[in-house]
């Protein structure tokens, strides 16, 4: 008979098995403990994507900001919402590390080997990663106001354009985990998210789109980046026109969500397959 | 096999397991059926498959032919019944470091289906019986490589699972460190779980199992209790260290007489080694073979046969030369004249 009554003292406590297993909701959020009290626990990676992303918003600030010309706009209040839309991805090159590294650790393993549904493995790893997202783009945002942001638009506005910015997060944390996924160890995913530099820069982010050189105009005018920063950028300013857009705020959210949706309708099952195969 | 009485019903049946990748044929048509109640080390070189094997039992790699059936159930039909009846502990410590010990098997506890309590309560269980109640409240940044694979192998317990898969335990540990691991094992045994383990080590395989299946290029190749796969397959080895390389030459040639098999010669460590019947009388011999011969020697010494020398055995070559074949971008550090037959 093999019931588990472990050798020592007479009385210590034994090992029982379960008696249900775990369900999608408890799964998750066991994973998504686990990335949140990693994250707290490892001030390191705090401070580290604090100060990259302040010394960046500072470059851009004051020193190429001085030769951007975006028109009677002042650049700081231009960079901003592009800027914050940027560290999404920054931050979310993050996220593909840490899901190469448990890969790598053999921590995926041990959690696909247990009884639980390994999509809710995954979306607990994601909500949990778009939730400390949601964290940095606060401290992202609040920096851009020290450095003399001021949005122009009204308090809700200005706090939609946050809140649309979080959503974008979630996104891409699909396409991250994916690339993570796919790379199958740290190095690997750091390579590859070298790709966030010609995301974020071909775009609308930093500088006006029509300063770059016409055959890149029509790529960086459709690529989601500038989609999102113009929804964001509208909303901040209270006007599209104000940033150079034409079409109105509603137009550019719309379009955003459009790819918000768009993304996370690919890459969320592309993920999930990828990790759930076998 | 039939399932007829489920608590003597094999705890792993594979048939013809064949797994590809790519070119690379990882298992090529393994067979393995594994009564309860008896631990089976696979054994077997880098790339022999055992890791592959490890993994389909884990239900983490899908096999592209044959059959498998873990605990009863089909491993792919049925991976989720699979689940609940195993605790996996790889090739690494899988474990988070920036969370408590007594943090890392609650999560896992939870992810097996306990609830709040039954996570905490099993949690401490495990602490104890692997001697980390102390250090269960620290941070695993602060473990040691070894408390780190004690705590990796409690996580693989905090669902009381039924097999315990158990991929190079103790592989990178030091010796104090192994033994503590191979306590824990045996405990667990002791207790009524089924475990199955890949080593490289025959000593290892020695230690914890009643069988030991050797593994080649996919394939098993030698099934049997250690002692029978000992006396198959290799012979104690009396083992001399010389002073001088110049030496080795010599001695190979005077320990020749003592031994069964031709001595083979190991210039980089300067060591002959040969194999002999009966080890007591054949270590005296060797000692008078080279005190006669006047050779200064740093060491003789009898042992049994290694996994190189069983491997030899049965399939006429080293496992680095097995490992070569699977990863020919490795330079080859045995072509100095490692394992060079002398001829008697």
């Amino acid at each position: 008979m093999s019931t588990l009554t472990l050798a020592p003292a007479a009385g210590a406590p034994t090992v029982v098995a379960p008696a249900r297993t775990a369900g999608p909701l408890a799964t998750a959020l066991a994973v998504a403990g686990r990335t949140t009290r990693r994250f707290v626990r490892t001030p390191q990676l705090l401070v580290v994507s604090t100060v990259t992303g302040a010394m960046f918003l500072l470059i851009f600030r004051y020193v190429f900001g001085g030769a951007i010309d975006t028109g009677p706009l002042p650049y700081v209040d231009f960079l901003v919402p592009g800027y914050v839309v940027t560290s999404v991805l920054f931050t979310g090159s993050n996220a593909a590390s840490g899901v190469a590294e448990d890969m790598e650790a053999g921590i995926t393993d041990r959690f696909r080997s247990l009884p639980v549904s390994r999509t809710a493995l995954l979306a607990g790893r994601v909500a949990a990663e778009s939730a400390l997202l949601a964290l940095g783009l606060a401290v992202t945002t609040a920096l851009g106001l020290v450095v003399g942001f001021r949005p122009h638009g009204a308090v809700v506005e200005s706090l939609a354009a946050f809140g649309l910015c979080v959503v974008f997060g979630f996104a891409f944390m699909w396409v991250f985990a994916l690339l993570g996924l796919i790379a199958g160890n740290a190095q690997a995913a750091q390579g590859m998210a070298l790709l966030v530099f010609p995301v974020s820069f071909v775009s609308s982010a930093m500088v006006p789109v029509d300063s770059m050189p016409g055959w890149m105009q029509p790529i960086a005018e459709h690529q989601p980046i500038t989609v999102m920063t113009n929804a964001v950028r509208s909303l901040c300013l209270g006007d599209p026109a104000l940033a150079g857009l034409s079409g109105s705020t509603a137009h550019w959210v719309g379009l955003s969500l459009a790819w918000t949706a768009g993304i996370v309708a690919v890459f969320a099952p592309l993920a999930v397959r990828r990790y759930r195969r076998t | 096999m039939t399932n007829s009485a489920p608590a003597s019903a094999p705890i792993i049946e594979a048939h013809g397991l064949v797994k590809r990748f790519g070119k690379v044929e990882a298992l090529a048509g393994l067979d393995l059926v594994a009564e309860p109640g008896r631990v089976v080390a696979i054994l077997g070189p880098n790339g022999a498959g055992k890791t592959t094997f490890v993994r389909s039992l884990a239900t983490l790699v899908r096999p592209d032919e044959g059959g498998l059936r873990v605990a009863g159930f089909d491993a792919l039909r049925r991976p989720d019944q699979v689940r609940r009846a195993i605790g996996l502990a790889g090739q690494f410590a899988a474990v988070e470091e920036a969370m408590t010990g007594r943090e890392n098997l609650r999560m896992v506890a939870r992810l097996f289906g306990h609830d709040r309590r039954g996570a905490a309560r099993n949690a401490a269980a495990v602490l104890d019986q692997l001697g980390l109640t102390d250090a269960g409240d620290r941070l695993v940044r602060t473990y040691s490589g070894g408390m780190r694979r004690r705590l990796d192998l409690g996580a693989s317990l905090v669902g009381a699972p039924r097999l315990l898969l158990l991929d190079e335990p103790t592989t990178g540990l030091d010796p104090r460190s192994r033994n503590e691991l191979w306590e824990a094992i045996r405990s667990l045994v002791a207790a009524g779980t089924d475990v199955l383990l890949t080593t490289q080590y025959l000593d290892e395989a020695d230690q914890l199992a009643q069988r030991v299946v050797i593994v080649d290029h996919g394939r098993v190749i030698a099934d049997g209790t250690p002692g029978e796969l000992k006396s198959r397959a290799g012979r104690d080895v009396v083992e001399v260290r010389a002073t001088q390389g110049d030496d080795l030459a010599p001695l190979a040639q005077a320990l020749a007489a003592l031994g069964v098999e031709a001595p083979r010669v190991d210039t980089g460590t300067k060591r002959v080694t040969v194999p002999v019947v009966a080890g007591r009388a054949a270590i005296a011999d060797a000692v008078r073979v080279v005190d006669g011969l006047g050779v200064e020697v740093d060491d003789i010494g009898l042992r049994r046969p290694t996994l190189d020398e069983v491997f030899l055995t049965l399939t006429g070559r080293s496992p680095e030369a097995a490992d070569e074949t699977d990863e020919t971008d490795e330079t080859d550090e045995t072509s100095d004249g490692r394992d060079a037959v002398v001829a008697a």
